[in-house]
């Protein structure tokens, strides 16, 4: 079996998908032909055709609002948004109609639809191109927000997001769209969108992260072990809802947390995060809660965007601090 | 009117452009260059209809063209896409939402379309004070598909306002022709569900481009309202580094690019007597050293530091 990256295994789980289910269809701009401005739908087009592989005009607002049409009418329609500063214009049909229908209707409308988005910095690109906005979709009621960090769990979270009956904001890391490879059968596994994933056990202070920066809180946790600190790491993969029962497990054994993301502070998941800590692990608890985190500013250019990005000494000067209490 | 030399003067600034298309954004690590070779007439045509004080407001493609030719100075622009302190946003900008505010251009924008109802709003702001200015508003082919353009062009129409519109047609929306997505022939026939007038001029003419501009121009200015102009061209590049021009020939390329604007410019000029081919090539050596200097000026240029990341996100 072939490794594949993040990226791949995201054509792949459509390309399964859309295999097993003549209901899928993808649309979004250059998303045919062009195989999309990242190439995640490369492929797709030559081989299911125009009519489900659709070229849209450059219209985000209208994009939205006709995959929720789709989806009115029982097709699994997976929109893709060129970037993540470009969803904005989507939100209105997100939020006004997407994720109300289900309880507007009490259940006799509902919509299955897919919104597809490359997420986060990294890139050296400009603003639009940078952004973490999944904090904005986790507050919506009706919406499912999934951020997966590897190439295996974007397979199976995609095609879980797919399957879903209810509208699923897809974020992927673009950083780590090509950032390593791994052997992910295309064996129609779904994984579940209610679980995270424990990737390393410890029980001196516990990370909770997800998508691109997977990677700097496991190289924190793996220097922290050089000290002898025994760090756990949770991929939160499921920004909305959250596993919180996972967390809590594992902050009753630690009594420490630091959460990591890349999005702006305030009003930031980890934000949440701390709150159902502040109210449910109070007494588990041995240090305040750490957050490390982008500043409060849009995401800088590409000469100050590194420094804006939450780093492995940013996250182990944190672990440090929570270590002080005893 | 301009005389024929203003213009030729105009082109000077054309020819730098052409220029500035060079491999300074990999050195300096920069991302992002959506290049505009090809399309140099459009924007100098039109700015060269303006008075100093008016305005403009542009797209991701036109971080070197509009810039440019609205008289931005290179040095600090080339600081601006290298991200350094000294530029024109400080840094903060970069060459995809670069601004010369003093200048009268106030900003490219990296959302598609984006920058068409701040176009209204300005013009609007200028009709209540009883401003002569005027603004042109810049957008692509593609973005005449956002909604926002329609509903601009519609309250821009009713309420009479001082902006041109004004279409820098490259044929292609990324890779999107423009004729997969739009059921007519031309983008000005848009203009009619607006009760404005709406033309397609061929953008590649630089002294075309500059009449129909200007007649816009005294429209708007006179209160008789907004214009929509199609400026069609070509955009020889892809669209950005990492475009691999899956959606088009290289015939049809090649065929655009034997439509060179600032190489017609020059014959036009020289067939006129305008200027001498010595002189027309000297302003084209003239330009490639100004921006060779600025690059490498603005290559020393110190960074922004991180210590004022938080600064100016608020009013002090
Ligand atoms: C709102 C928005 N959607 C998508 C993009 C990604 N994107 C950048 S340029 C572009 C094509 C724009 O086409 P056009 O308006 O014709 O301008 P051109 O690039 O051809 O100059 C797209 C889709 C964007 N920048 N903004
Ligand atoms: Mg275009």
């Amino acid at each position: 079996m072939a490794e594949i990256t993040l990226i791949e295994a995201v054509t792949q789980a459509m390309a399964y998908e859309m295999r097993r289910d003549p209901s899928v269809i993808v649309l979004g701009e250059d998303v045919g032909v062009n195989g999309g401005v990242f190439r995640a739908t490369a492929g797709l087009h030559a081989q299911f055709g125009s009519e489900r592989v659709l070229d849209t005009p450059l219209d985000e607002t209208t994009i939205a609002g006709l995959a929720v049409g789709m989806a009115f009418q029982g097709m699994k329609p997976i929109a893709e948004s060129q970037f993540d500063g470009f969803i904005y214009p989507m939100m209105d049909h997100i939020i006004c109609h997407a994720a109300r229908m289900r309880s507007r209707t009490r259940g006799r409308l509902h919509c299955p639809m897919v919104l597809r988005a490359p997420c986060g910095g990294g890139i050296r690109a400009p603003e639009h191109h940078s952004e973490a906005p999944e904090a904005l979709f986790a507050h919506i009621p009706g919406l499912r927000v999934v951020i997966p960090s590897s190439p295996a769990r974007a397979y199976g979270l995609l095609l879980a997001a797919i399957r879903d009956p209810d509208p699923v904001i897809f974020f992927e890391p673009k950083r780590i769209y090509r950032q390593y490879k791994e052997e992910v059968p295309d064996d129609g596994e779904a994984l579940p969108l209610d679980v995270c994933f424990v990737l390393r056990d410890g029980h001196d202070v516990t990370l909770v992260t997800w998508g691109a920066h997977v990677k700097e809180t496991l190289e924190a946790a793996e220097q922290l072990a050089e000290r002898g600190v025994s760090a756990e790491v949770i991929d939160l993969a499921t920004i909305k809802p959250i596993d919180f029962d996972t967390i809590r497990e594992s902050v009753k054994k630690t009594g420490r947390c630091v959460i990591v993301h890349e999005a702006a502070r305030t009003a930031g998941i980890g934000a949440e995060i701390a709150a159902q800590l502040a109210e449910k692990s109070m007494f588990d608890l041995v240090a305040p809660v750490e957050r490390v985190t982008g500043y409060d500013v849009p995401i800088p250019l590409f000469r100050l965007e590194m420094k804006y990005l939450p780093s492995v000494e940013r996250i182990i000067a944190a672990v440090d601090r929570t270590l002080a209490y005893r | 009117m301009k005389s024929w030399l203003d213009v030729a003067a105009d082109v000077r600034r054309s020819v730098t452009l052409k220029k500035s298309r060079r491999s300074i954004y990999t050195r300096a690590g920069a991302w992002h260059d959506a290049p505009s070779i090809g399309q140099e007439a459009a924007s100098v045509g039109s700015i060269a209809t303006l008075r100093p004080e008016d305005l403009i407001i542009h797209h991701h493609r036109g971080h070197a063209i509009h810039t440019i030719a609205k008289g931005a100075n290179l040095t600090t622009m080339m600081a601006e896409f290298l991200g350094k302190e000294p530029g024109y946003c400080r840094g903060r900008g970069g060459s995809m939402h670069i601004a010369d505010i003093p200048g009268g251009n106030l900003g490219a924008t990296g959302v598609v379309g984006g920058g068409i109802p701040t176009a209204v709003g300005i013009a609007l702001a200028l009709q209540m004070r009883r401003s002569d200015r005027i603004l042109l508003s810049y957008f692509g082919d593609g973005a005449t598909n956002e909604g926002e353009f329609h509903e601009s062009l519609n309250m821009a129409s009713t309420w009479k306002l001082p902006v041109v519109f004004l279409c820098d047609n490259n044929q292609y929306g990324m890779s999107m022709n423009v004729s997969k997505v739009m059921n007519i022939a031309h983008i000005s026939e848009r203009a009619a569900s607006y009760g404005i007038p709406g033309q397609s001029v061929d953008g590649n003419d630089v002294l075309a481009v500059y009449e129909a501009v200007l007649a816009a121009d005294e429209r708007a200015r006179s209160g008789q309202g907004p214009s929509l102009i199609d400026l069609m061209s070509y955009r020889w590049r892809g669209h950005s580094k990492s475009d691999r021009n899956l959606y088009r020939t290289p015939q049809e390329i090649d065929e655009w690019k034997h439509k060179c604007p600032i190489r017609r410019f020059k014959q036009v000029l020289v067939d006129g007597g305008v200027m001498t081919r010595d002189e027309v090539e000297d302003i084209d050596q003239a330009a490639k050293t100004a921006i060779d200097r600025a690059a490498e000026e603005a290559l020393t240029f110190p960074e922004p530091s991180p210590e004022n990341m938080e600064a100016e996100v608020y009013a002090p």
